[in-house]
């Protein structure tokens, strides 16, 4: 899960515009970190050879350099931060090859629910993805927020009930990668691990066509069932009935998630707590 | 009868807060035991917990610090150990406890340990500093004080009465909204930051109020020590911002208590608005705690490079700069919510333009260094080593204000390293420097070197070795506030960063013992002169301890550094001889109001957390009773006779004539 090792445009260009921002700070911070040492150093009480100026209090020239080099690392580094926050916006397409998946995320109490609309099948806890087409995802959460995160991927995105975020990813190589929840979401948010299995475009069909035969199908009532606390340790997948089921979910026809259910009377609820483990 | 509370409440089956509950009862139980079997309860309610001096009131405030932050410290370090075994397994902490460590660690460290140390050394140094006997309000100041103890002690019933919050520190909704925490640990955490905010609010009135109006003759603004200041600016955001926190909680409050929907997920509440509120206090927060410690490291830098600092209109300007622009950034907490490029920008660069000035800070610290005579006491250590800290802390802050890069940061370990080397790195450091410096001032003996030294070595390597290693495990993806995890590479780090954390507990225990080892040997270390690291401003122009009223006569300021100036003038016409004509002073009376008032809603507040409704009514009459009662009093003032003051001040010109006579010969 390593930020500095992309795996897609995005992770890419985030991780350069991470280091190269690292590196522009640290020409000023290292010397001045240096500065600060060398002078407490040099200028202790003990040290005969260190000439005492107490009325060296104020110098235009000074003033002048040191309103200047923060004021001029700012400069550039706003540069950096306009142009990224276009580049890099979360709803900004990310070509690829191939058509563009179209994916519907939502955030369950504890899990992640993957909706794929055009294939009519749904995945829990597993994202399988084509390598180098565009995945354009459309994100809500049945309860709480969540952060919908693949650090190999790049960009996180926040999710929410009752609203729909967007985030364009693309993945440039086949293989395993995993992906988290980055907002608290509850007792059970350390378990929102989900593994991300990047395919080859032409393996992608063929999965689909298996997963399609699914036993399983997703319609509102094994939603609202899926929807309750708690922690999934399978990977289900579904065949999808009403492919406008993410809609739905996000403009609340379906009501949010319950939450814990409530140990009568005392201050402690428990339900929620022994549920994850 | 007890609305929601009965047996239930207290974790019988949870060892933990239990036992932890149990000892601080029984350590509690027994000074009270002490004080009152050794007679000293009538001294420490008329000395102390009545007392409206600013000074008492100062060394409370940080003495309750001090105890939060050994309580703040414990969960700190359960949660480390608990992130090192939980690999693979859920450690030795579940859920439901884990999140409750971490959100009270939050709550604690930010509104009970850092807020109150702050407030303390401004409470105890800015009349001082101005050359005034009080601050503008003495009574509202008591006041203050004892709301923010009320908000800390529910936060430490909430461990063995029901439970505390499991949000996080910020309550989030909807996950704090009533559907998804039903139980009582947001209704503590809230209700303990609307008392204890309260407390916060008249505080800064106070210290605005105190600042723009109560000033020694010839104190002009640009003639302030630069701690007064920053206590300006820094409290004027308290005033601005504090209100947007009770606002934003009054609401989540009424959403859980009354049904509203601000912030629910139905019936239009908008969980958005709450992230905006909430941060909209929430970033001008940090610079409210982050702007008096650059105060104290100015104080200290000067004092002990033996200059007066470099470049201090620069400085002014720097600080109300940052007031300013602190309300301007809020939204970088959240780039990841999608708001689009162009706000996301925006804020990213203004984030990036409070770097500005405190990078001038950091510069001008530096060239107050040069040219100077450095003494490295332990307040200067403390002030190095925050410098060197702090700009690796304003790196990575600048860092994740670049929104791409924040899209890979946010809410990583990599922001918790950052926040913690920010918040640790400076007003940790600064509150520590502060007390180093300032306690001879307070108590009239200096701290023990050797162990402040060595508590200095100890919690700066031990930072390091803690917070280096997130930083790390955040570049490895890892998310912050997992109770367990299966990644194998993050490991290493959280065993490192436990490691770290032992560090960090020596750091605190030399601490402890440089207190326990100075009051022994405090005969030895007796600061008689009132002036023991040859000071700058008018606080050491008193005794240590200083008299009541702090200065017999109003100092007469005719430049900055006033202190600085006296003593020179003072060599150069090598002291005149000259009997003031001493007057009497009259002082504010001391007032339980401040006490009675917090016990009324220390009640209130644990009533309103239970819905205990007759008792809410019991607490709420009672409180504005005490306010009434207060309100209607004759007598506000006494009068010390001038002999009394002369007699004090007496010895106090003495021992600095010596000093100044000595220091003359040399």
């Amino acid at each position: 899960m390593n930020l500095l090792d992309p795996r897609g445009p995005v992770a890419a260009a985030n991780s350069t515009i991470l280091v190269d921002s690292v590196f522009i700070m640290l020409v000023i911070v290292v010397p001045t970190i240096f500065a600060i040492l060398a002078f407490a150093f040099w200028f202790r009480a003990s040290n005969p050879k260190a000439r005492y100026q107490p009325d060296f209090v104020y110098s235009g020239r000074v003033e002048m350099v040191v309103w200047s080099i923060p004021a001029l690392t700012v400069i550039l580094l706003g540069g950096v931060a306009w142009i990224g926050s276009h580049q890099l916006d979360p709803a900004a397409p990310v070509p690829g090859t191939g058509s563009p998946v179209r994916i519907q995320a939502v955030s369950l109490d504890w899990k992640w629910l993957f909706i794929y609309p055009d294939q009519r099948i749904a995945t829990v806890n597993t994202l399988t993805v084509p390598a180098g087409a565009e995945l354009n995802f459309q994100l809500t959460s049945s309860s709480v927020m969540n952060t919908f995160f693949i650090p190999q991927l790049g960009s996180m995105i926040y999710t929410m009930n009752g609203m729909v975020t967007r985030l364009n990813l693309r993945a440039d190589n086949e293989g395993k990668l995993q992906g988290i929840s980055a907002h608290f979401s509850g007792d059970g948010f350390p378990d929102m691990m989900f593994d991300v299995n990047v395919i080859s475009p032409l393996a992608f069909p063929d999965w689909v066509a298996t997963t399609a035969k699914s036993d399983a199908v997703l319609n509102e009532d094994s939603y609202k069932k899926l929807m309750q606390q708690g922690i999934e340790q399978g990977r289900p997948t579904y065949r999808l009935e009403d492919p406008r089921l993410f809609d739905l979910i996000a403009t609340q026809h379906i009501p949010p998630g319950p939450g814990p259910e409530l140990a009568s009377g005392a201050g402690r609820p428990h339900s929620g707590g022994h549920d994850a483990r | 009868m007890l609305g929601k509370l009965d047996w239930s409440a207290i974790p019988f089956d949870q060892p933990i807060p239990l036992v932890a509950g149990a000892v601080v009862l029984v350590a509690i139980l027994a000074v009270l035991i002490w004080v009152v079997v050794k007679g000293h309860l009538p001294y420490l309610w008329h000395e102390w917990i009545t007392s409206v001096d600013h000074k008492r009131i100062g060394v409370m405030y940080i003495l309750l610090a001090s105890v939060m932050l050994l309580r703040g410290g414990s969960d700190a370090i359960m949660m480390r150990i608990q992130q090192a075994v939980a690999f693979q397994s859920q450690g030795y902490l579940p859920p439901e406890h884990y999140n409750q460590i971490f959100s009270a660690h939050g709550t604690i460290m930010i509104f009970f340990v850092a807020m109150p140390f702050v407030i303390g050394l401004m409470n105890l140094v800015v009349p001082l500093q101005l050359g005034v006997r009080d601050v503008a309000f003495p009574t509202l100041n008591s006041v203050g004080f004892w709301l923010t103890a009320t908000g800390a002690l529910l936060v430490n019933i909430s461990l063995v009465v029901g439970e505390f919050a499991r949000t996080g520190w910020l309550a989030f909704p909807p996950l704090s909204g009533l559907s998804y925490s039903p139980g009582v640990g947001v209704d503590y955490y809230a209700w303990s930051l609307q008392i204890s905010g309260v407390g916060t609010l008249v505080a800064g009135i106070n210290l605005v109020t105190t600042v723009l109006k109560l000033r020694t003759r010839g104190m002009n603004y640009l003639r302030m020590p630069m701690f007064c200041w920053t206590t300006l600016a820094s409290n004027l955001l308290i005033v601005a911002a504090f209100p947007i926190l009770t606002a934003t909680l009054a609401m989540l409050l009424l959403d859980r208590y009354l049904g509203f929907h601000f912030f629910t997920n139905e019936a239009g509440g908008n969980v958005m608005m709450f992230m905006n509120l909430i941060w909209a206090w929430g970033h001008p927060e940090v610079y409210i705690l982050v702007l008096p410690a650059f105060g104290i490291f100015s104080e200290v830098v000067s004092t002990f490079s033996g200059k007066a600092l470099f470049g201090y209109r620069s400085m002014v300007l720097a600080t109300m700069a940052i007031c300013v622009i602190s309300f301007m950034v809020w939204l970088h907490h959240f780039f990841t919510m999608g708001a689009g490029p162009d706000v996301n920008a925006i804020f990213g660069i203004a984030s990036m333009i409070i770097a500005i000035p405190t990078g001038v800070k950091i510069y001008n610290w530096l060239f107050t260094m040069y040219g100077g005579r450095i003494r490295f006491a332990t307040p200067m250590l403390w002030s190095v080593g925050f410098m060197v800290t702090f700009i690796i802390g304003g790196l990575t802050g600048v860092l994740v204000a670049v929104p791409p890069a924040d899209f890979m940061l946010h809410n990583s370990m990599f922001l918790v390293a950052h926040f913690h080397n920010v918040i640790i790195g400076g007003v940790l450091f600064g509150a520590f420097a502060g007390f180093e410096y300032w306690f001879p001032k307070a108590f009239g003996f200096r701290l023990d070197e050797r162990w402040g030294k060595a508590a200095f070595w100890f919690t700066f390597t031990g930072f390091y070795v803690t917070f280096m290693p997130l930083y790390i495990a955040g570049m490895l993806g890892m998310t912050r506030r997992l109770q367990h995890y299966d990644v194998a590479a993050w490991r290493p780090w959280m065993i490192v960063a436990a490691v770290g954390m032992a560090v960090l507990t020596i750091g605190v225990i030399c601490q402890i013992m440089q207190l326990v080892v100075s009051i022994r040997n405090r005969e030895a270390l007796r600061d008689r002169t009132g002036d023991p690291w040859d000071g700058r401003s008018l606080e050491w122009a008193t005794s240590s301890p200083p008299p009541v009223f702090n200065f017999a006569f109003h100092p007469d300021v005719r430049g900055e550094d006033a202190y600085w100036d006296m003593k020179i003038h003072a060599r150069q016409q090598s002291f005149e001889h000259e009997e003031p004509e001493y007057r009497d002073i009259e002082m504010p009376r001391n007032s339980p109001t401040g006490f009675v008032c917090a016990f009324f809603a220390s009640i209130m507040g644990f009533a309103l957390i239970w819905h205990i409704w007759w008792m809410v009514i019991v607490g709420g009459i009672g409180a504005f009773a005490t306010f009434v009662v207060f309100a209607w009093r004759d007598h506000d003032e006494y009068v010390i006779p001038a002999d009394e003051v002369a007699r004090i001040d007496r010895v106090n010109l003495e021992e600095r004539r010596s000093l100044v006579s000595m220091a003359g010969a040399v």
